[in-house]
């Protein structure tokens, strides 16, 4: 029974209303993409929790290095001239 | 040494309620700890439809039908999210069922209890999905990311079971006098069962600390079990029904209830796999994987057909 045949794994993910992004969920197995998504119909939208569903093979999801995460985002903490927080707006002007 | 300063940063990101994620560094007792702890919780999911598949047929109406349906269909989803969580530490999904197969991996030992009537549905229901509720509710805030994920999304399916077994309980209280005498054995049953489904007094369990030190379990079994009673007492008293425990009153001095010692030694007959069900539960579960296999072989000759056909066209 070791062999393997309980299918291969896919990533779930919803969208909850249109316009909305669609949100990782969960996760699943099944042998092909109809049957991976009737799977995921019925495991993760039983109660109305989706307006859309995408399913994507758990292999060809690409995902940054945990590893060297720190000098990854790297050249981002030094540009804080990104945020609004950085400029300096005089006393009383309003919705800027 | 490499290990020991990753341990010490391991336990300052617990401290600081940082979640672990499957890709992170992690001691290899704790992914131990937890391959065992969620497989047993994936196959308690699965192995628990039994006993209610056992009422589908005979449910009293349309209406009681459709939701066992409902509940047994939820447990299915619950086990399959459990067994998503699992996997993420590096073991197959076929592993996890050989493992239950060989006994070799245990399950909840309350489903290995028959359920004689159809007051035994609300009980578990009440009494069993109500326990299991408590200590997933606890769970959600693991410290293993994929576990606390799954815990979450279980818990806010959970919470109509207990309110449907409340309901039977309900109706037949207020029933008949047979009615009645069917609930009150039902409770008498259920009552010790799913209090022991909490597991050994933390004085006897020896993972307890080192999981609570790493946030595997955020309460001890002794917690879990007191809120469980306390709660579920107050409950009882609406439906006019006796649990079978002489001992069980308020303390005005902790405001918890008292109960009478644990008979541990059913417990671990059960757990060791003497209960009347625990044969009969896994050759059920062993029979229908071993009736699936040729849908599972046709599946996956299916994709492969249909993989060829999409590259050549
Ligand atoms: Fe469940
Ligand atoms: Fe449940």
């Amino acid at each position: 029974m070791s062999d393997e045949d309980q299918g291969i794994l896919w990533e779930v993910f919803i969208q909850v209303k249109a316009g909305r992004p669609f949100k990782h969920v969960g996760s699943l197995h099944a042998y092909d993409k109809e049957m991976a998504m009737k799977a995921a119909r019925d495991l993760y939208t039983r109660r109305n929790e989706g307006n859309g569903i995408w399913i994507v093979k758990a292999e060809n999801i690409i995902s940054s290095d945990i590893n060297d995460g720190e000098s990854f985002f790297d050249p981002s903490n030094d540009k804080i001239y990104r945020h609004p927080t950085f400029y300096k707006i005089p006393d009383g002007v309003k919705h800027i | 040494m490499e290990d020991e300063k990753k341990l010490i940063q391991f336990q300052q990101k617990i401290d600081q309620d940082i979640k672990i994620e499957p890709r992170d560094w992690m001691p290899e007792k704790y992914r131990q700890t937890l391959i065992r702890q969620i497989s047993q919780h994936a196959h308690s999911e699965i192995i628990g439809m039994q006993p209610e598949g056992n009422w589908l047929t005979r449910a009293p109406s349309l209406r009681s039908k459709k939701i066992l349906m409902a509940k047994i269909q939820d447990e299915a989803g619950h086990g399959l999210y459990l067994y998503c969580a699992a996997e993420t530490l590096g073991i197959k999904r076929e592993q996890f069922l050989q493992w239950l197969h060989e006994g070799k991996a245990k399950y909840s030992s309350v489903f290995n209890y028959p359920t004689l009537t159809w007051a035994d549905m609300g009980a578990v229901g009440w009494l069993v999905d109500g326990a299991a509720i408590v200590n997933q509710v606890s769970l959600q805030g693991t410290s293993y990311g994929p576990y606390a994920r799954a815990m979450v999304k279980i818990c806010m399916e959970e919470s109509f079971h207990q309110r449907q077994g409340f309901e039977i309980m309900v109706q037949l209280a207020n029933g008949t006098k047979e009615q009645k005498e069917m609930a009150q054995d039902a409770v008498n049953r259920w009552w010790w069962p799913s209090i022991m489904m909490f597991g050994p007094h933390d004085s006897e369990s020896a993972h307890s600390n080192q999981s609570l030190k790493w946030k595997i379990k955020r309460e001890s079994n002794d917690e879990l079990r007191q809120r469980f009673i306390d709660k579920t007492i107050e409950q009882g008293h609406h439906l006019g029904l006796i649990f079978p425990d002489p001992n069980l009153k308020l303390n005005p001095e902790t405001n918890h209830y008292d109960y009478s010692p644990i008979d541990w030694d059913e417990f671990w007959n059960v757990v060791k796999g003497n209960g009347a069900g625990n044969r009969q539960r896994l050759n059920h579960h062993i029979k229908a994987h071993e009736d699936g296999k040729w849908v599972r072989e046709a599946a996956i000759a299916y994709a492969k057909k249909s993989n060829l056909k999409q590259k050549s066209a």
